[in-house]
């Protein structure tokens, strides 16, 4: 008989784990760079969304002393605003995956647990929302419901949830499966407490592992939703960046130094939740772990 | 037989779950702020015979059951409605775009499938070298990249500096049309293309690699190695053809990304398909075109998820045999 795994003394070793492997690395240091620039940026260099240009020259020009990355096509300085749309891009990614997390475990633990009618509905229920084209659904529910920053997360939250149920759920039911469970069972246990001390313990780590990968998700959707004109128009954040820039034409113009910065922006926060998540995946889940 | 039963029954499944979204798309836009009424007529003050005869035409006297029925009705032969905008029908306006998106469409789900299949055999079959991190971690951050950033991104170097390809609309204005035009398509659909089959081929690279990897471990491949079989022999005749298995599956997946990636695409681009007719709809909130693209797009996805079903039923053999 193998000793049954125990996740959280894993911790400490998984985080060294992550750590140790280049693309774990990778991620973490973006993600730092990522977090120390939206917090910091802003502080240091403010944004006045206020100020607009004087001339004609000043919209849309390109980098030189006074603007580092040129302005916008206000004439508002590219490099202070993308500092300032950090923090949406963040914050809404971050809020929309709790949501997800949140529904996508909790379905994904009851289905797995409670395989009858209630299970199987659940699973209906997720498989349907797989189903269905993500972007368009975003779409309209951000239509019909208003473009504000609660609206946003809402949307995104309760559309990201699906993969993160059927990964919960496979995993639960894998644990189902062992042996001791059916001892702890016979032992007087109740369904709450082998939840909270067997299943739980054993499903975490790769929900943690997943919501890397599904804030990496919101933060792509709250930048094609804002890149849409669907984002909130009093708040700035890179997809509302870029769909001022290409409404006011700066592709077709070739003004790079504005649709550049907001772009990578997107990129390297996406691509830091990507590999650690990747990454994390490798570590936690067993079954990937000799691969 | 056994494989036609399951074939009916994912039918029946194909068509709840079109049941199912067809009823979530009618309560969604019965939530819509606003008289229905009202936000049709859109300017100026109807009388109310008007609203009374424009209610009775769209059935909105009507308790919400048999609105139901009616919409449902409407749905199934092809009445949705009239767009704000073009003040047209919206199955003709959808009819004339879809055509252009499939275009779009298929030749990026061709260059996808063919590439990103190919580089994930080539990964999986060398794990673990130089060629194999460099793919996975190309995959990666290919799929770290917002498809409408990229977009923007080739429009600036490959288009406006290099000059090289037309970097807005499906055919140069002034263009006849017809087969003579076929050139002119071809220029103008090579960056949208790219667009789309840069960003949605990671995820195959990675998924055929990791379903490859899997079936590389099974034990009947050790047995094929050990009846003499060559590396090549090997990786083609026993660990492809099962690998593929797992891809299809995703293909659905894959048509539910692809489009979305056609909407933004097609908006960069100025592509004329449903994608860009999506977009200005957004922007002039043209609801019953919405309602109708959603409708549309869901049921492209469904149907999608129906035929990797079938066409799994179809080649595995563990379900033939069952």
């Amino acid at each position: 008989m193998s000793p049954e795994p125990r996740p959280y003394s894993r911790r400490r070793e998984s985080l060294s784990l992550l750590w140790s492997s280049p693309l774990g690395k990778t991620g973490l240091i973006l993600l730092g760079i990522v977090l120390l620039v939206g917090i910091a940026g802003p502080l240091v260099f403010p944004f006045q969304p206020r100020t607009s240009a004087d001339s004609a020259a000043s919209v849309l020009s390109q980098p030189d002393r006074s603007h580092w990355l040129g302005t916008d096509e206000l004439g508002r300085d590219v490099f202070r605003e993308t500092l300032d749309g950090a923090r949406v891009s963040l914050i809404v990614g971050v809020l929309a995956t709790l949501i997800s997390i949140l529904i996508g475990s909790l379905i994904g633990l009851v289905a797995g647990y409670y395989q009858g009618a209630l299970g199987s509905f659940l699973m209906r229920l997720t498989d349907f929302f797989l189903a269905l084209p993500m972007l368009p659904l975003v779409i309209i529910l951000a239509v019909i419901f208003g473009q504000s920053f609660a609206v946003i997360i809402l949307v995104i939250g309760l559309t990201g949830w699906p993969s993160t149920a059927r990964i919960a759920r496979s995993q639960v039911i894998s644990v189902r499966e062992r042996r001791f469970i059916e001892r702890v069972r016979s032992l007087g246990a109740s369904d709450a407490r082998i939840i909270r001390v067997h299943v739980l313990p054993n499903v975490v780590p790769l929900i943690v592992a997943n919501t890397s990968l599904v804030i990496a998700g919101s933060i792509l959707s709250e930048a094609t939703l804002a890149f849409l004109g669907l984002g909130d128009p009093s708040r700035v954040s890179w997809g509302t960046m870029l769909h001022y820039a290409f409404e006011a034409g700066a592709a077709g113009r070739g003004a790079w130094w504005y649709l550049m910065p907001p772009g990578l922006g997107i990129v390297l926060v996406v691509l830091g939740f990507t590999l650690t998540g990747h990454t994390l995946d490798r570590i936690l889940n067993p079954r990937l772990r000799d691969f | 037989m056994l494989r036609l039963e399951m074939i009916l029954k994912k039918l029946a499944q194909a068509l709840l779950t079109l049941l199912a979204v067809a009823t979530f798309n009618f309560a969604l836009f019965r939530v819509l702020p606003g008289d229905p009424v009202k936000l049709l007529a859109r300017s100026g003050h109807l009388s109310s015979e008007a609203i009374a005869s424009m209610e009775k035409a769209f059935g909105l006297d009507k308790p919400l059951g048999t609105q139901f029925l009616l919409y449902l009705r409407n749905v199934c032969t092809g009445q949705l409605g009239i767009s704000y905008t073009y003040r047209r029908a919206v199955a003709d306006i959808l009819r004339e775009r879809i055509v252009n998106t499939l275009i779009l469409l298929a030749l990026a789900t061709v260059i996808v499938v063919a590439v990103g299949v190919a580089a994930g055999v080539l990964a999986a079959s060398r794990r673990g070298s130089k060629v194999d991190g460099a793919l996975v971690v190309t995959s990666l951050v290919f799929w770290s990249l917002p498809t409408f950033w990229v977009g923007l991104v080739l429009v600036i170097v490959l288009g406006v500096y290099l000059g090289a390809f037309p970097i807005s609309g499906m055919l140069s204005p002034g263009s006849i049309g017809g087969w003579g035009s076929l050139g002119d398509l071809a220029r103008h659909i090579v960056l949208p293309t790219i667009t789309l089959a840069l960003v949605d081929m990671g995820q195959f690279v990675l998924i055929t690699r990791s379903s490859l990897v899997d079936v590389l471990t099974e034990d009947y491949i050790l047995t094929a190695k050990a009846k003499g079989l060559s590396r090549r022999e090997v990786l083609w005749q026993h660990g492809v053809p099962n690998a593929l298995l797992p891809v299809i599956t995703t293909t659905a997946l894959y048509v539910s990304l692809v489009v979305g990636g056609a909407i933004q695409v097609e908006t960069v681009f100025s592509w004329p398909g449903m994608g860009r007719l999506m977009y200005d709809a957004v922007l002039r909130r043209d609801y019953p075109l919405l309602e109708a693209s959603f409708l549309l797009s869901a049921a492209i996805v469904i149907f999608a998820n129906f035929l990797s079903d079938i066409v799994y039923l179809l080649i595995d053999p563990r379900v033939r045999e069952a």
